[in-house]
Protein backbone atom coordinates (compact mmCIF):
# COMPACT_ATOMS: atom_id res chain seq x y z
CA UNK A 1 0.00 0.00 0.00
CA UNK A 2 2.39 2.78 -1.35
CA UNK A 3 2.61 5.39 -4.05
CA UNK A 4 5.57 5.32 -5.69
CA UNK A 5 7.65 8.56 -5.81
CA UNK A 6 10.40 9.85 -8.24
CA UNK A 7 12.41 13.24 -6.85
CA UNK A 8 14.47 14.77 -9.25
CA UNK A 9 17.51 17.17 -8.40
CA UNK A 10 17.02 21.08 -9.87
CA UNK A 11 20.08 23.60 -10.10
CA UNK A 12 18.13 26.85 -9.58
CA UNK A 13 18.54 27.97 -12.83
CA UNK A 14 16.32 29.35 -15.56
CA UNK A 15 14.62 25.96 -18.12
CA UNK A 16 15.38 23.60 -15.60
CA UNK A 17 11.88 22.26 -14.90
CA UNK A 18 10.84 22.94 -18.65
CA UNK A 19 14.66 20.47 -19.43
CA UNK A 20 12.14 18.08 -16.95
CA UNK A 21 9.04 18.53 -18.34
CA UNK A 22 10.32 17.96 -22.04
CA UNK A 23 11.89 14.39 -21.11
CA UNK A 24 8.89 13.16 -19.39
CA UNK A 25 6.88 14.27 -22.28
CA UNK A 26 9.16 12.56 -24.81
CA UNK A 27 9.06 9.53 -23.03
CA UNK A 28 5.00 9.83 -23.76
CA UNK A 29 4.40 9.87 -20.11
CA UNK A 30 1.54 11.41 -17.95
CA UNK A 31 2.61 13.56 -15.06
CA UNK A 32 -0.29 12.69 -12.72
CA UNK A 33 1.42 15.19 -9.81
CA UNK A 34 4.40 17.35 -9.05
CA UNK A 35 5.61 19.95 -6.13
CA UNK A 36 8.81 21.54 -5.95
CA UNK A 37 10.75 21.92 -3.15
CA UNK A 38 13.74 24.85 -3.10
CA UNK A 39 16.20 26.17 -1.29
CA UNK A 40 18.80 29.24 -1.59
CA UNK A 41 20.73 27.10 -3.95
CA UNK A 42 18.72 24.36 -5.37
CA UNK A 43 15.27 22.71 -5.89
CA UNK A 44 13.86 19.22 -5.41
CA UNK A 45 11.24 18.34 -7.88
CA UNK A 46 9.01 15.06 -6.80
CA UNK A 47 6.25 13.66 -8.92
CA UNK A 48 4.38 10.88 -9.36
CA UNK A 49 3.80 10.20 -13.01
CA UNK A 50 1.95 6.88 -14.86
CA UNK A 51 5.13 5.19 -15.04
CA UNK A 52 7.89 6.16 -12.60
CA UNK A 53 10.19 3.17 -13.88
CA UNK A 54 10.23 4.13 -17.53
CA UNK A 55 10.33 8.39 -15.95
CA UNK A 56 13.64 7.35 -14.02
CA UNK A 57 15.28 5.86 -17.19
CA UNK A 58 14.37 8.25 -19.46
CA UNK A 59 15.72 11.27 -16.83
CA UNK A 60 19.02 9.55 -16.27
CA UNK A 61 19.66 8.84 -19.73
CA UNK A 62 18.95 12.65 -20.12
CA UNK A 63 21.54 13.16 -17.14
CA UNK A 64 19.34 14.17 -14.23
CA UNK A 65 20.02 13.12 -10.55
CA UNK A 66 16.50 11.12 -10.20
CA UNK A 67 16.01 8.62 -7.39
CA UNK A 68 12.84 7.39 -6.45
CA UNK A 69 11.01 6.67 -3.33
CA UNK A 70 7.93 4.77 -2.15
CA UNK A 71 5.33 7.29 0.15
CA UNK A 72 2.19 6.90 1.58
CA UNK A 73 -0.84 8.10 -0.39
CA UNK A 74 -4.48 8.85 1.18
CA UNK A 75 -7.65 9.36 0.32
CA UNK A 76 -9.89 12.40 1.91
CA UNK A 77 -13.11 14.17 1.31
CA UNK A 78 -12.83 17.03 -0.92
CA UNK A 79 -14.29 19.59 1.67
CA UNK A 80 -13.10 21.87 4.54
CA UNK A 81 -11.08 20.17 7.49
CA UNK A 82 -10.65 16.77 5.80
CA UNK A 83 -7.05 16.91 5.74
CA UNK A 84 -6.74 18.67 9.54
CA UNK A 85 -8.65 15.55 10.33
CA UNK A 86 -6.35 13.65 9.43
CA UNK A 87 -3.01 15.45 10.39
CA UNK A 88 -4.99 15.55 13.50
CA UNK A 89 -4.99 12.00 13.48
CA UNK A 90 -1.18 11.51 12.72
CA UNK A 91 -0.23 14.63 15.59
CA UNK A 92 -1.70 11.76 18.24
CA UNK A 93 -0.32 8.95 16.81
CA UNK A 94 3.44 10.89 17.00
CA UNK A 95 3.70 10.40 13.10
CA UNK A 96 6.38 12.98 11.87
CA UNK A 97 5.59 13.99 8.30
CA UNK A 98 8.68 15.29 6.30
CA UNK A 99 6.62 16.52 3.83
CA UNK A 100 3.06 15.90 1.56
CA UNK A 101 1.57 17.60 -1.10
CA UNK A 102 -2.00 16.86 -2.86
CA UNK A 103 -3.23 15.40 -5.68
CA UNK A 104 -7.00 16.35 -6.25
CA UNK A 105 -8.19 14.17 -9.98
CA UNK A 106 -10.93 16.31 -11.75
CA UNK A 107 -13.79 14.45 -11.99
CA UNK A 108 -14.49 13.26 -8.32
CA UNK A 109 -15.30 14.92 -5.24
CA UNK A 110 -12.05 13.44 -3.13
CA UNK A 111 -8.46 14.63 -2.41
CA UNK A 112 -5.82 12.73 -2.68
CA UNK A 113 -2.45 13.72 -0.30
CA UNK A 114 1.20 11.68 -0.84
CA UNK A 115 3.42 11.78 2.57
CA UNK A 116 6.45 11.30 3.24
CA UNK A 117 7.35 9.66 6.80
CA UNK A 118 9.87 7.37 8.45
CA UNK A 119 8.04 4.39 8.53
CA UNK A 120 5.26 3.51 5.93
CA UNK A 121 4.62 0.44 7.36
CA UNK A 122 3.88 1.59 10.20
CA UNK A 123 1.60 4.48 9.27
CA UNK A 124 -0.40 2.46 7.03
CA UNK A 125 -1.26 0.18 9.60
CA UNK A 126 -2.36 3.19 12.10
CA UNK A 127 -4.02 4.98 9.66
CA UNK A 128 -6.11 2.03 8.99
CA UNK A 129 -7.12 1.19 12.36
CA UNK A 130 -8.14 4.94 12.65
CA UNK A 131 -10.40 4.74 9.94
CA UNK A 132 -7.97 6.40 7.13
CA UNK A 133 -8.66 5.40 3.67
CA UNK A 134 -4.76 4.69 2.38
CA UNK A 135 -4.76 4.02 -1.53
CA UNK A 136 -1.93 3.00 -3.41
CA UNK A 137 -0.18 3.99 -6.80
CA UNK A 138 -2.45 6.21 -8.98
CA UNK A 139 -3.45 5.11 -12.13
CA UNK B 1 71.25 54.48 7.83
CA UNK B 2 70.63 50.92 6.71
CA UNK B 3 70.23 48.53 9.57
CA UNK B 4 71.44 44.32 9.50
CA UNK B 5 71.21 41.87 12.43
CA UNK B 6 74.78 40.51 10.71
CA UNK B 7 76.36 42.80 8.65
CA UNK B 8 79.77 40.83 7.99
CA UNK B 9 77.71 37.92 7.11
CA UNK B 10 74.99 39.55 5.11
CA UNK B 11 77.45 41.80 3.26
CA UNK B 12 79.90 39.69 2.06
CA UNK B 13 82.06 39.11 -0.96
CA UNK B 14 80.31 36.67 -3.77
CA UNK B 15 83.78 34.83 -3.80
CA UNK B 16 83.81 34.66 -0.30
CA UNK B 17 80.03 33.59 -0.10
CA UNK B 18 80.65 30.88 -2.81
CA UNK B 19 84.25 29.84 -0.78
CA UNK B 20 81.26 29.06 2.19
CA UNK B 21 78.69 27.48 0.44
CA UNK B 22 81.25 25.32 -1.23
CA UNK B 23 82.69 24.15 1.64
CA UNK B 24 78.80 23.84 3.64
CA UNK B 25 77.81 21.99 0.72
CA UNK B 26 80.98 19.01 0.59
CA UNK B 27 79.98 18.73 4.30
CA UNK B 28 76.14 18.12 4.26
CA UNK B 29 76.74 15.50 1.48
CA UNK B 30 79.43 13.94 3.11
CA UNK B 31 76.10 13.92 6.58
CA UNK B 32 73.71 12.98 4.37
CA UNK B 33 75.28 10.04 2.49
CA UNK B 34 76.45 8.79 5.92
CA UNK B 35 73.53 9.00 8.11
CA UNK B 36 70.72 8.93 5.85
CA UNK B 37 69.28 5.55 3.83
CA UNK B 38 67.32 7.28 1.00
CA UNK B 39 69.69 9.94 0.39
CA UNK B 40 72.17 7.15 -0.04
CA UNK B 41 70.19 5.40 -2.83
CA UNK B 42 69.17 8.03 -4.23
CA UNK B 43 72.78 9.09 -5.22
CA UNK B 44 73.82 5.67 -5.44
CA UNK B 45 71.17 4.94 -8.06
CA UNK B 46 73.30 8.00 -10.44
CA UNK B 47 76.32 6.73 -9.36
CA UNK B 48 77.61 10.08 -7.64
CA UNK B 49 79.80 9.71 -4.58
CA UNK B 50 80.24 12.13 -2.16
CA UNK B 51 83.70 12.84 -3.16
CA UNK B 52 82.78 13.67 -6.44
CA UNK B 53 81.40 17.14 -4.64
CA UNK B 54 84.22 19.36 -4.25
CA UNK B 55 82.40 22.67 -4.76
CA UNK B 56 79.20 24.50 -4.78
CA UNK B 57 79.18 24.31 -9.08
CA UNK B 58 79.08 20.26 -8.40
CA UNK B 59 75.42 20.53 -6.73
CA UNK B 60 73.66 19.94 -10.64
CA UNK B 61 75.18 16.06 -10.14
CA UNK B 62 72.81 16.32 -7.05
CA UNK B 63 69.93 14.44 -7.20
CA UNK B 64 65.97 16.44 -6.72
CA UNK B 65 64.05 15.66 -3.45
CA UNK B 66 60.73 16.47 -4.39
CA UNK B 67 57.30 16.74 -1.19
CA UNK B 68 56.84 13.20 -2.86
CA UNK B 69 59.74 12.21 -1.31
CA UNK B 70 58.51 13.71 2.31
CA UNK B 71 55.10 11.75 2.12
CA UNK B 72 56.53 8.61 0.72
CA UNK B 73 58.62 8.43 3.64
CA UNK B 74 56.16 9.62 6.36
CA UNK B 75 56.44 10.94 8.80
CA UNK B 76 60.06 10.86 9.94
CA UNK B 77 61.74 8.44 6.97
CA UNK B 78 63.88 11.77 5.67
CA UNK B 79 65.37 12.84 8.85
CA UNK B 80 68.46 12.76 8.88
CA UNK B 81 69.81 13.66 12.54
CA UNK B 82 68.60 10.76 14.70
CA UNK B 83 65.81 11.04 17.25
CA UNK B 84 67.87 12.23 20.46
CA UNK B 85 68.99 15.23 18.73
CA UNK B 86 65.10 16.22 17.00
CA UNK B 87 63.51 18.92 19.62
CA UNK B 88 60.94 20.22 17.36
CA UNK B 89 58.38 19.31 14.73
CA UNK B 90 56.15 21.41 11.99
CA UNK B 91 54.43 19.85 9.36
CA UNK B 92 52.34 21.59 6.71
CA UNK B 93 49.56 19.93 4.36
CA UNK B 94 50.78 18.02 1.42
CA UNK B 95 48.92 16.40 -1.10
CA UNK B 96 46.43 13.08 -0.49
CA UNK B 97 45.98 14.43 3.26
CA UNK B 98 49.32 13.40 4.58
CA UNK B 99 51.41 16.10 6.43
CA UNK B 100 54.84 17.11 5.40
CA UNK B 101 56.73 16.82 8.69
CA UNK B 102 60.18 18.33 9.17
CA UNK B 103 62.53 17.75 12.17
CA UNK B 104 64.42 20.50 13.67
CA UNK B 105 67.39 20.19 16.14
CA UNK B 106 68.90 22.81 18.30
CA UNK B 107 71.21 24.19 15.91
CA UNK B 108 68.20 24.04 13.00
CA UNK B 109 65.99 26.33 15.39
CA UNK B 110 68.69 28.90 16.46
CA UNK B 111 70.00 29.19 12.31
CA UNK B 112 65.69 29.49 11.54
CA UNK B 113 65.90 32.00 14.33
CA UNK B 114 68.81 33.78 13.14
CA UNK B 115 67.36 34.27 9.58
CA UNK B 116 64.45 35.52 11.25
CA UNK B 117 65.94 38.05 13.12
CA UNK B 118 67.81 38.87 10.12
CA UNK B 119 64.77 39.80 8.31
CA UNK B 120 62.87 41.85 11.09
CA UNK B 121 66.28 44.03 11.39
CA UNK B 122 65.80 44.20 7.61
CA UNK B 123 62.74 45.59 7.44
CA UNK B 124 63.87 48.40 10.09
CA UNK B 125 63.11 46.89 13.57
CA UNK B 126 65.72 46.55 16.40
CA UNK B 127 66.14 45.38 20.31
CA UNK B 128 63.47 48.07 20.88
CA UNK B 129 60.88 46.89 18.35
CA UNK B 130 57.41 45.29 20.17
CA UNK B 131 56.82 42.73 17.41
CA UNK B 132 53.00 41.45 17.41
CA UNK B 133 52.77 38.01 15.28
CA UNK B 134 49.64 37.43 13.89
CA UNK B 135 50.61 34.27 12.30
CA UNK B 136 48.88 31.15 13.54
CA UNK B 137 50.95 29.58 16.38
CA UNK B 138 51.01 25.87 15.83
CA UNK B 139 52.34 23.20 13.38
CA UNK B 140 51.97 26.18 11.12
CA UNK B 141 55.75 27.78 10.74
CA UNK B 142 54.31 31.64 10.49
CA UNK B 143 53.65 32.05 14.30
CA UNK B 144 57.03 30.76 16.14
CA UNK B 145 59.59 31.45 12.95
CA UNK B 146 58.51 35.10 13.75
CA UNK B 147 58.45 34.55 17.43
CA UNK B 148 61.68 32.75 18.09
CA UNK B 149 63.35 35.25 15.43
CA UNK B 150 61.97 38.22 17.34
CA UNK B 151 63.49 37.00 20.94
CA UNK B 152 66.60 36.24 18.80
CA UNK B 153 67.18 40.04 18.09
CA UNK B 154 65.99 40.80 21.80
CA UNK B 155 62.53 42.79 20.44
CA UNK B 156 59.21 42.23 22.09
CA UNK B 157 57.84 39.32 20.86
CA UNK B 158 53.62 39.39 21.29
CA UNK B 159 52.23 35.97 20.62
CA UNK B 160 48.80 37.06 19.98
CA UNK B 161 48.45 34.12 17.36
CA UNK B 162 45.49 34.12 14.20
CA UNK B 163 41.78 34.88 14.84
CA UNK B 164 39.96 37.63 16.67
CA UNK B 165 40.28 40.75 15.21
CA UNK B 166 38.69 43.28 17.33
CA UNK B 167 41.65 41.73 20.38
CA UNK B 168 44.57 41.72 17.72
CA UNK B 169 43.57 45.74 17.24
CA UNK B 170 43.21 46.43 21.28
CA UNK B 171 46.42 44.52 21.66
CA UNK B 172 48.21 46.23 19.13
CA UNK B 173 47.17 49.60 20.42
CA UNK B 174 47.36 48.93 24.15
CA UNK B 175 51.28 47.37 23.82
CA UNK B 176 51.84 50.42 21.16
CA UNK B 177 53.00 47.45 18.47
CA UNK B 178 55.90 48.59 15.94
CA UNK B 179 56.04 45.73 13.83
CA UNK B 180 52.85 43.10 12.73
CA UNK B 181 53.92 40.09 11.43
CA UNK B 182 51.49 37.87 9.35
CA UNK B 183 49.63 37.25 5.99
CA UNK B 184 48.96 40.15 3.49
CA UNK B 185 45.27 39.44 3.18
CA UNK B 186 44.89 39.51 6.97
CA UNK B 187 46.74 42.87 6.88
CA UNK B 188 44.32 44.30 4.82
CA UNK B 189 41.45 43.38 6.53
CA UNK B 190 43.24 44.65 10.19
CA UNK B 191 43.36 47.99 8.24
CA UNK B 192 39.88 47.93 7.03
CA UNK B 193 38.56 47.33 10.73
CA UNK B 194 40.75 49.59 11.87
CA UNK B 195 39.45 52.48 9.53
CA UNK B 196 35.87 51.19 10.33
CA UNK B 197 36.50 51.47 14.22
CA UNK B 198 38.64 54.39 14.22
CA UNK B 199 41.46 53.25 15.46
CA UNK B 200 44.90 54.52 14.79
CA UNK B 201 47.71 52.83 16.20
CA UNK B 202 50.61 55.60 15.54
CA UNK B 203 53.16 53.47 16.51
CA UNK B 204 52.69 50.96 14.26
CA UNK B 205 55.75 51.30 11.27
CA UNK B 206 56.64 48.03 10.22
CA UNK B 207 55.12 45.54 8.25
CA UNK B 208 56.42 41.59 7.49
CA UNK B 209 54.34 40.21 5.32
CA UNK B 210 54.22 36.29 3.84
CA UNK B 211 52.39 33.01 3.83
CA UNK B 212 51.08 33.75 0.34
CA UNK B 213 51.50 35.03 -2.97
CA UNK B 214 51.03 39.36 -2.72
CA UNK B 215 51.85 42.36 -5.06
CA UNK B 216 53.09 45.19 -5.38
CA UNK B 217 49.38 46.55 -5.70
CA UNK B 218 48.70 44.95 -2.32
CA UNK B 219 51.44 46.47 -0.85
CA UNK B 220 50.43 50.10 -1.72
CA UNK B 221 46.56 49.34 -0.63
CA UNK B 222 48.09 48.00 3.10
CA UNK B 223 51.03 50.33 3.79
CA UNK B 224 48.07 52.98 2.62
CA UNK B 225 45.71 51.58 5.44
CA UNK B 226 48.22 50.68 8.11
CA UNK B 227 50.11 53.95 7.98
CA UNK B 228 53.15 51.51 7.50
CA UNK B 229 56.27 50.14 5.27
CA UNK B 230 55.15 46.70 4.24
CA UNK B 231 58.09 44.25 4.10
CA UNK B 232 57.87 40.54 1.92
CA UNK B 233 59.10 37.59 3.94
CA UNK B 234 59.49 34.04 1.97
CA UNK B 235 60.02 30.27 3.67
CA UNK B 236 58.01 27.24 3.53
CA UNK B 237 58.17 24.60 6.16
CA UNK B 238 60.28 21.85 4.44
CA UNK B 239 62.90 23.94 3.94
CA UNK B 240 62.92 25.91 7.56
CA UNK B 241 59.71 28.42 7.96
CA UNK B 242 59.78 32.25 7.40
CA UNK B 243 63.02 33.89 7.04
CA UNK B 244 64.21 32.00 4.04
CA UNK B 245 64.24 35.46 2.26
CA UNK B 246 62.77 38.60 3.20
CA UNK B 247 62.86 41.89 2.20
CA UNK B 248 65.18 44.91 2.99
CA UNK B 249 64.64 48.62 3.34
CA UNK B 250 64.89 48.68 -0.90
CA UNK B 251 61.50 46.44 -0.96
CA UNK B 252 62.50 44.97 -4.41
CA UNK B 253 62.57 41.65 -3.68
CA UNK B 254 63.27 38.91 -0.88
CA UNK B 255 67.45 38.31 -0.30
CA UNK B 256 67.71 34.99 0.02
CA UNK B 257 69.85 33.87 3.03
CA UNK B 258 72.58 31.92 0.94
CA UNK B 259 74.98 31.14 3.53
CA UNK B 260 72.24 28.51 4.51
CA UNK B 261 69.56 28.19 2.07
CA UNK B 262 70.85 27.61 -1.62
CA UNK B 263 68.64 28.82 -4.58
CA UNK B 264 68.74 27.73 -8.06
CA UNK B 265 66.16 27.85 -10.60
CA UNK B 266 65.17 25.36 -13.16
CA UNK B 267 63.56 25.37 -16.01
CA UNK B 268 60.19 23.72 -15.59
CA UNK B 269 60.08 21.13 -18.72
CA UNK B 270 63.63 20.02 -18.76
CA UNK B 271 64.35 20.96 -15.53
CA UNK B 272 67.94 22.03 -16.56
CA UNK B 273 69.26 25.11 -14.47
CA UNK B 274 68.73 28.83 -15.83
CA UNK B 275 70.36 31.87 -15.24
CA UNK B 276 69.06 34.78 -13.15
CA UNK B 277 66.48 37.05 -14.37
CA UNK B 278 65.06 33.92 -16.02
CA UNK B 279 61.46 32.32 -14.74
CA UNK B 280 61.77 29.02 -13.45
CA UNK B 281 60.97 26.42 -10.78
CA UNK B 282 62.68 27.36 -6.94
CA UNK B 283 64.96 25.17 -6.23
CA UNK B 284 66.59 25.23 -2.27
CA UNK B 285 69.53 22.92 -0.75
CA UNK B 286 69.21 23.40 2.73
CA UNK B 287 73.40 24.08 3.30
CA UNK B 288 73.56 23.88 7.15
CA UNK B 289 70.18 22.03 8.28
CA UNK B 290 70.99 18.93 10.53
CA UNK B 291 67.52 17.28 11.11
CA UNK B 292 66.01 17.25 7.70
CA UNK B 293 68.39 18.66 4.86
CA UNK B 294 67.22 18.66 1.71
CA UNK B 295 69.06 18.76 -1.12
CA UNK B 296 67.86 20.52 -4.57
CA UNK B 297 64.00 20.65 -2.64
CA UNK B 298 61.49 21.50 -5.77
CA UNK B 299 59.55 24.10 -4.18
CA UNK B 300 57.33 24.00 -6.99
CA UNK B 301 56.79 28.13 -6.62
CA UNK B 302 57.75 29.86 -9.95
CA UNK B 303 60.30 32.96 -9.78
CA UNK B 304 63.17 33.77 -10.69
CA UNK B 305 66.58 35.35 -8.99
CA UNK B 306 67.48 38.93 -10.13
CA UNK B 307 70.77 39.70 -11.10
CA UNK B 308 70.97 43.54 -9.94
CA UNK B 309 73.14 45.18 -7.03
CA UNK B 310 71.11 46.12 -4.11
CA UNK B 311 71.45 49.84 -2.58
CA UNK B 312 70.93 48.40 0.54
CA UNK B 313 74.49 47.18 0.49
CA UNK B 314 73.76 42.60 1.09
CA UNK B 315 75.15 40.72 -1.38
CA UNK B 316 73.03 37.91 -0.97
CA UNK B 317 70.72 37.56 -3.79
CA UNK B 318 67.14 38.43 -4.32
CA UNK B 319 64.09 36.77 -5.64
CA UNK B 320 61.26 38.21 -7.72
CA UNK B 321 57.84 37.93 -6.65
CA UNK B 322 56.64 34.08 -6.85
CA UNK B 323 54.20 34.21 -9.97
CA UNK B 324 52.41 30.75 -9.86
CA UNK B 325 52.99 27.09 -9.61
CA UNK B 326 54.32 24.54 -11.43
CA UNK B 327 51.78 21.92 -9.40
CA UNK B 328 48.49 22.41 -8.84
CA UNK B 329 48.82 23.68 -4.85
CA UNK B 330 46.38 26.46 -4.27
CA UNK B 331 47.55 28.83 -1.32
CA UNK B 332 43.95 30.14 0.39
CA UNK B 333 44.13 32.12 3.61
CA UNK B 334 47.71 31.68 4.23
CA UNK B 335 46.97 27.38 4.32
CA UNK B 336 48.34 24.75 1.45
CA UNK B 337 45.68 23.19 -0.39
CA UNK B 338 45.75 20.28 -3.01
CA UNK B 339 43.16 19.09 -5.20
CA UNK B 340 44.16 15.48 -4.29
CA UNK B 341 43.27 16.08 -0.58
CA UNK B 342 39.93 17.20 -1.79
CA UNK B 343 39.36 14.63 -4.13
CA UNK B 344 39.74 11.70 -1.33
CA UNK B 345 36.63 13.70 0.75
CA UNK B 346 34.54 13.40 -2.68
CA UNK B 347 35.49 10.25 -3.02
CA UNK B 348 33.15 8.93 -0.63
CA UNK B 349 30.22 11.31 -2.43
CA UNK B 350 30.28 9.73 -5.99
CA UNK B 351 28.66 6.02 -6.07
CA UNK B 352 32.23 4.56 -6.28
CA UNK B 353 33.89 6.87 -8.63
CA UNK B 354 35.14 10.77 -8.04
CA UNK B 355 32.57 13.04 -8.53
CA UNK B 356 33.18 16.00 -10.78
CA UNK B 357 33.89 19.12 -9.45
CA UNK B 358 35.70 22.65 -9.50
CA UNK B 359 37.45 24.86 -7.09
CA UNK B 360 36.42 28.54 -6.85
CA UNK B 361 38.71 30.70 -5.38
CA UNK B 362 37.60 34.60 -4.84
CA UNK B 363 39.16 37.24 -2.97
CA UNK B 364 36.07 39.50 -1.65
CA UNK B 365 36.63 42.38 1.37
CA UNK B 366 40.10 41.37 1.48
CA UNK B 367 39.21 37.40 2.51
CA UNK B 368 39.60 34.68 0.41
CA UNK B 369 36.57 32.97 -0.42
CA UNK B 370 36.88 29.23 -1.14
CA UNK B 371 34.14 27.08 -2.75
CA UNK B 372 33.91 23.34 -4.27
CA UNK B 373 31.72 22.56 -6.68
CA UNK B 374 30.50 19.04 -7.17
CA UNK B 375 27.90 17.85 -9.48
CA UNK B 376 24.97 15.77 -7.78
CA UNK B 377 25.21 12.25 -7.04
CA UNK B 378 22.93 9.67 -5.97
CA UNK B 379 25.03 8.95 -3.28
CA UNK B 380 24.53 12.60 -1.95
CA UNK B 381 20.50 12.82 -3.55
CA UNK B 382 17.48 12.60 -1.70
CA UNK B 383 13.75 13.60 -1.88
CA UNK B 384 14.41 15.35 1.47
CA UNK B 385 15.91 19.13 1.69
CA UNK B 386 17.23 18.43 5.06
CA UNK B 387 18.89 15.38 4.37
CA UNK B 388 20.87 16.74 1.24
CA UNK B 389 21.76 20.06 3.51
CA UNK B 390 23.17 17.34 6.31
CA UNK B 391 25.31 15.37 3.68
CA UNK B 392 26.75 18.81 2.45
CA UNK B 393 27.13 20.37 5.86
CA UNK B 394 29.21 16.61 6.55
CA UNK B 395 31.22 17.02 3.46
CA UNK B 396 32.10 20.65 4.66
CA UNK B 397 33.22 19.35 7.65
CA UNK B 398 35.24 16.60 6.43
CA UNK B 399 36.78 18.64 4.00
CA UNK B 400 37.58 21.28 6.71
CA UNK B 401 39.20 18.81 8.82
CA UNK B 402 41.13 17.47 5.91
CA UNK B 403 42.03 21.05 4.47
CA UNK B 404 42.30 22.91 8.03
CA UNK B 405 40.44 25.90 6.56
CA UNK B 406 36.59 26.29 6.01
CA UNK B 407 34.83 25.67 2.56
CA UNK B 408 31.37 26.10 1.22
CA UNK B 409 30.17 22.96 -0.66
CA UNK B 410 28.31 23.91 -4.00
CA UNK B 411 26.05 21.31 -5.17
CA UNK B 412 25.30 21.63 -9.27
CA UNK B 413 23.59 19.80 -11.92
CA UNK B 414 25.38 17.04 -12.99
CA UNK B 415 26.99 17.49 -16.35
CA UNK B 416 27.22 21.18 -15.65
CA UNK B 417 30.40 21.25 -14.51
CA UNK B 418 32.96 21.74 -18.00
CA UNK B 419 34.67 18.20 -18.71
CA UNK B 420 37.89 18.58 -20.94
CA UNK B 421 40.00 16.16 -22.56
CA UNK B 422 43.23 14.86 -20.61
CA UNK B 423 44.21 16.38 -17.56
CA UNK B 424 41.65 18.47 -15.95
CA UNK B 425 41.11 22.25 -15.10
CA UNK B 426 39.18 22.14 -12.04
CA UNK B 427 40.24 25.08 -10.58
CA UNK B 428 38.78 28.65 -11.42
CA UNK B 429 40.97 31.17 -9.41
CA UNK B 430 39.55 34.87 -9.58
CA UNK B 431 41.93 36.49 -6.93
CA UNK B 432 43.65 39.67 -7.96
CA UNK B 433 47.10 40.31 -5.89
ZN1 LIG C 1 68.58 44.97 -0.30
Amino acid sequence: MVVNQIAVFLENKQGRIYDFAKVIAEAKIDLVSMSIADTEEFGILRAVTSDNKKAVEALKKAGFTVISTDMIGIEIPDVPGSLAKVLKIMSEEKIQIEYLYSYARSEANKAYIILKVADNEKTVQLLNKRGVKVVSDFK
Amino acid sequence: MEKYYDKKTECMSRSELKALQSERLVKLVDYVYNNNAIYRAKMDDIKVKPSDIKSIDDIVKLPFTTKKDLRDNYPFGMFTAPRKNIVRLHASSGTSGKLTVVGYTKKDIDVWAECAARALVAAGADKNSIVHVSYGYGLFTGGLGLHYGAEKLGAVAVPASSGNTARQISLMKDFQANVLCCTPSYAIYLGEEMQKSGVELPDLKIGIFGAEPWSDTMRKKIEKLLGIKAYDIYGLSEITGPGVASECSDQSGCHIYEDHFYPEILDTETLEPLNYNSKGELVFTTLTKEGIPLIRYRTRDITMLKDEKCPCGRTFVKMGRIIGRSDDMLIIRGVNVFPSQIETVLLNYGDGVLPHYEIYVDRFDSTDYFEIRVEMTESIFSDEVKKIEMVKKEMESKLQSMLGISVNVKLVAPSSLPRYEGKAKRIIDNRKY
